[in-house]
């Protein structure tokens, strides 16, 4: 149960002076509470937890980390070659 | 879905794995504290591509799984109540108590339901007000702020006929009590990425400068699971100790302020006893005392309820990192998923769970030779 999953918001709303949003799981679409990330906007992913956004998922970070990952070994790749 | 398939890339695998292998030279255990990563390192097949130097230990980190009999038996009576339609996650439905199970309260006439989100639980009470609505809130430091946000607007709106059963567990006492355990053999730990999510990463700086061990906040996919192993594995070898933030993309040093300050506001600490573990002070959450009159323990009587633990379940060794699941005598035979004897066999993040989905009885992968 304690398994958050990614989304993307596709439309926001006020309920009851609560704020919801409908968010796209790959084609599963649920309603989810934004009260603890109200700026959020639709096209932003967020980590989902039992109806509730927790985080906002960053991009710009997302692509840093695959970048690092890219980038892992291949100095000791081009160092390595050619020492004993 | 986007930064799901992009964190399962196969070549950047191979390419962490290299380099955990490339500065791996001592012997390390290290612990995932959450069942969601024990779920994707079995699954996945982490711990045995891995350099033999290096141990994974699963942690307590399923709050199914650590949830008390006692506490189940309460639900149990509870639900089993003419008046109560009760409402809780569907992997709470088969955890056993003493005597029997959500499920079987059901069958026998019990409205037991299962609720995706605690403001469901609220939205059923609203619709039926001659009913009892009582919600199972369980969880981790995750799991509060929805839980919290239920208990807040019950409040608010004056919904007489919701209450909730509380059973929140955190998680730093719990890394604490595993480390000074006589029996402890974690050199580092996997912190649990969507813990810190809600609450940062500061909460642990205290943990580290007490004990000097690296704890490295994680993800769940498999390249986010290498890549904080990668981490402790370096901190080791090093001789450092640090908090180091492996899940950037989602986990921030200060959190979510406005779910901390909604949890600070309905809940308050206390001890909890932890399934298979025992007792452990200051590492639980109930309700704070201005919302005491939504607590189900005191509406139903149920406060004095209790109950010993199954002396044949391994479980609390299992959740200790003293023993693996395949190690316990009843694992595959008596205790399955369909009759599980423990908790850790019946959610899908417990540890004896994952084996038995995934592994064969000695351990090896499930679809993998044996060799014979
Ligand atoms: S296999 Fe079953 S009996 Fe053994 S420790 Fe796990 S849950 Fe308990």
């Amino acid at each position: 149960m304690c398994l958050a999953v990614p989304g993307k918001i596709v439309e926001v709303r006020d309920e009851r002076g609560t704020r919801m949003a409908t968010v796209d799981f790959d084609g599963i679409r649920k309603d989810i509470c934004l009260a603890y990330l109200p700026d959020l906007a639709v096209g932003e992913y967020v980590i989902v937890h039992v109806g509730f956004a927790i985080a906002r998922v960053d991009e710009a970070s997302a692509l840093e980390t695959l970048a690092l990952f890219r980038d892992l070994g291949i100095l000791e790749e081009e160092l390595g070659a050619g020492t004993p | 879905m986007k930064y799901l398939d992009e964190f399962r890339d196969p070549a950047l695998a191979r390419r962490l794995l290299a380099e955990i292998e490339r500065i791996t030279t001592g012997r390390w255990a290290i612990m995932e504290v959450c069942g969601g990563q024990t779920h994707s390192i079995i699954r996945n097949g982490i711990d045995q591509l891995l350099p033999p130097g290096i141990e994974l230990i699963h942690g307590p980190g399923c709050p199914v799984c650590v949830t008390p009999l006692g506490m189940i038996d309460k639900a149990l009576a509870i639900a089993a109540r003419p008046e109560v339609i009760f409402c809780s996650f569907g992997d709470m439905l088969r955890v056993p108590g003493s005597a029997v199970d959500l499920f079987t309260v059901k069958a026998n006439g019990g409205d037991v339901r299962v609720v995706y989100s605690p403001l469901d639980a609220l939205a059923l009470a609203e619709q039926h007000p001659d009913r009892q609505v009582v919600f199972f809130a369980i969880g981790f430091e995750t799991t509060a702020p929805a839980n919290a946000m239920a208990v807040h607007l019950a409040h608010e709106r004056g919904v007489a006929n919701f209450s909730v059963l509380v059973s929140h567990v955190l998680v730093p006492p719990a890394i604490e009590a595993i480390v000074t355990s006589p029996v402890n053999r974690v050199n580092g730990f996997l912190a649990a990425g969507h813990v810190c999510s809600v609450m940062g990463t500061w909460q642990y700086d205290p943990l580290v400068s007490r004990h000097r061990l690296p704890i490295v906040v994680t993800g769940f996919e498999p390249l986010d699971v290498l890549d904080g192993i990668r981490r402790v594995v370096a901190q080791l070898e090093e001789g450092r100790a640090e908090v180091e933030n492996a899940y950037p993309r989602v986990v921030t040093a200060e959190g979510n302020p406005a779910a901390q300050a909604m949890v600070a506001d309905v809940f308050e600490v206390c001890d909890r006893r932890w399934r298979g573990i025992g007792p452990i002070p200051a590492s639980g959450w109930r309700l704070a005392a201005r919302y005491r009159h939504l607590d189900a323990e005191a509406r139903f009587d149920v406060a004095d309820v209790d109950a010993p633990e199954s002396p044949h379940c391994r479980s609390g060794e299992v959740l200790q990192g003293l023993i693996k699941p395949h190690e316990c005598a009843s694992f595959g035979t008596r205790c399955t998923p369909r009759t599980p004897l423990g908790a850790t066999m019946v959610s899908g993040e417990g540890a004896c769970a994952a084996y038995y989905q995934y592994r064969r009885l000695d351990g090896t992968p499930v679809g993998v030779g044996s060799g014979s």
